[in-house]
């Protein structure tokens, strides 16, 4: 079954000039069809200003669109009147993890959602719990935020969604302010949610190694879509990720190189030890 | 480390009173400053410092830290003793020059200082021993009868509980600001007030944009986690009272019901 369905969407803003007219309509998204399967990882990948942001944004409604249908768990965003059941599964998570935190104390950030959505307290409780469990941060429920590490405020964040029950989480570059540390905190957090809870990730990023472990890859540039499939896919095309300023992660590049220079190398190696089985296999 | 300030004066203790519920606390406040204000004379005031003098042991927070919060008023204090010997009229005792002081005005400036002093540890009682966050919880609860005439508590207090999370992480802030300037040659210590002040702008203008950034972060992220105004909002920890709230709100009400019977008994 398909969570996410999007049809045609367009997407306009318009641009004003310091004396408030109008200069220019500039097109965010333009006609992009996507539908996402329940219970998978979707990573999108694109440079700044390709629409990958935008387009996440349209999925919970917190941006609505000029043209087109989006469509989640069978609600259209723009026909809806059922907002909150609707950002309900949807949760998102966004780049600096300073700015999403509300509470002052772990555990009623974790709550601040379905606080919002109105569960009873004795639910509050066993909710907040078990997200954090989820994330491996219940011996930090009653600290501050302000004394966690980037990553570990982001999986509160992620917690915070977790409480709320979502069918999805749209992750909108989370890993963008985290150190390699924290980044790899998150990213194997949210693969275990995928592969424990089946709960859809659609992960938007620019680093390609957060690509490689998806179960489908979505390059955008300039709004629109221009390469989806198999992260093996994808990554097989170093030439046209290229063409729109993408860089492939090194090992794929190097295996690239190589097999320009004539070896025989498969396409679209993704690891170093896929990387190091082929060479050996060349042997 | 600047991120583990302490905002407003709190202080951290287990005893009787940090765990009241804070509705009692504002109570407790509101009805020693009305006690001041009805009892006259030195027994009402040794029957205010009796109680006060119970609820400080109680609170285990130490003497100097309630004494501190004196220490600004100090200015306050003495203005309104030397106003008062010198102009309230009566029984003259002393004269010199057109300085005149009364048995009168000798009385009401010493009761005038005591009440002050009682009035400032009092609410200090609270400050000290209520985290910001159950204050303005509290706040919230005991103001809720404001909405039938439209304030907006709720939002009141959802405003100054993301003030308090915000507060360190503006500091931080403010040092990074501050120490980015300086290595780019801008000058924060010399020169007088006013060139000082001017100094202020290439820290604030940056502090305030990035405030702004990070409040609509804030919006946008309040939003997908379905925030929509306080109806409907349940809470992970809504404040109920305990026994000892009520035998605390018990103890409030003798205290005030001894003060006006002093106060009406006695000439």
């Amino acid at each position: 079954m398909n969570i996410i369905e999007i049809l045609h969407l367009i997407h306009e803003y318009k641009e004003y000039d310091e004396n408030e007219t109008e200069t220019e309509t500039v097109r965010a998204i333009d006609d992009v069809t996507l539908s996402i399967e329940e219970g998978s990882f979707v990573t999108i990948l694109g440079h700044n200003g390709s629409g990958k942001s935008t387009l996440a944004k349209h999925v919970n409604a917190l941006l609505l669109p000029t043209g087109g249908t989006v469509m989640l768990c069978g609600q259209d965003t723009l026909k809806t009147e059922e907002l909150w059941t609707l950002r309900k599964n949807a949760g998102m998570v966004f780049q600096n993890p300073d700015n999403q935190i509300i509470a002052s104390v772990v555990e009623e950030d974790v709550a601040f959602g379905p606080e919002n959505l109105g569960v009873p307290t004795e639910k509050l409780e066993k909710r907040v719990e078990q997200a954090l469990e989820r994330v491996g941060m219940t011996a930090f429920r009653m600290n501050s935020p302000n004394r966690l590490s980037g990553g570990q405020k982001q999986r509160i964040a992620i917690a915070g969604m977790l409480a709320m029950k979502p069918k999805c989480i749209l992750m909108d570059e989370p890993t963008a302010m985290l150190d390699p540390v924290g980044r790899r905190e998150v990213i194997q957090t949210v693969h275990e949610l995928n592969k424990q809870e089946g709960i859809t990730i659609l992960l938007i990023t620019h680093y390609m190694e957060e690509a490689v472990d998806a179960d489908r890859v979505i390059v955008m540039d300039g709004g629109r879509l221009i390469m989806d499939g198999t992260p093996k896919e994808v990554f097989s095309r170093v030439e046209e990720l290229k063409a729109c300023h993408m860089t492939v992660p090194q090992v794929t590049e190097l295996a690239y190189e190589l097999k320009k220079e004539g070896l025989d190398l498969p396409d679209g190696i993704l690891t170093t030890e896929e990387f190091a089985e082929a060479l050996w296999n060349l042997h | 480390m600047i991120r583990d300030i302490t905002i407003g004066q709190y202080y951290d203790a287990d005893s009787v009173i940090h765990r009241l519920d804070p509705r009692v606390k504002l109570a407790f406040t509101l009805i020693y400053i009305v006690s001041l204000f009805v009892g006259h004379g030195p027994i009402c005031y040794a029957y205010a410092a009796a109680f006060l003098a119970v609820v400080i042991v109680l609170s285990k927070v130490p003497v100097k830290f309630m004494v501190k919060g004196l220490r600004g008023m100090l200015m306050i204090l003495i203005i309104s003793a030397l106003f008062n010997v010198f102009l309230v009229q009566g029984e003259v005792i002393f004269r010199w020059w057109i300085f005149t002081i009364s048995k009168e005005g000798v009385r009401t400036a010493i009761l005038m200082v005591v009440r002050l002093i009682f009035l400032v540890i009092g609410s200090s009682v609270m400050t000290l021993t209520t985290t910001p966050n159950d204050l303005t919880d509290g706040m919230e609860r005991s103001l809720r009868f404001l909405k039938v005439i439209r304030v907006p508590v709720h939002e009141i207090a959802m405003m100054m509980s993301i003030a308090l999370r915000f507060i360190p992480i503006l500091i931080e802030e403010v040092n990074k600001i501050m120490k980015a300037q300086i290595a780019r040659g801008a000058d924060f210590e010399s020169g007088g007030l006013i060139k000082k002040a001017k100094a202020m702008i290439p820290l604030l203008i940056p502090l305030f944009v990035s405030a702004f950034r990070r409040a609509s972060d804030l919006a946008l992220a309040m939003e997908a986690r379905c925030y929509h105004g306080g109806d409907g909002r349940t809470k992970l920890h809504p404040l109920k009272y305990q026994a000892a709230d009520y035998a605390a709100y018990a103890a409030l009400l003798l205290y005030l019901g001894g003060m006006i019977t002093m106060a009406v008994l006695l000439p």
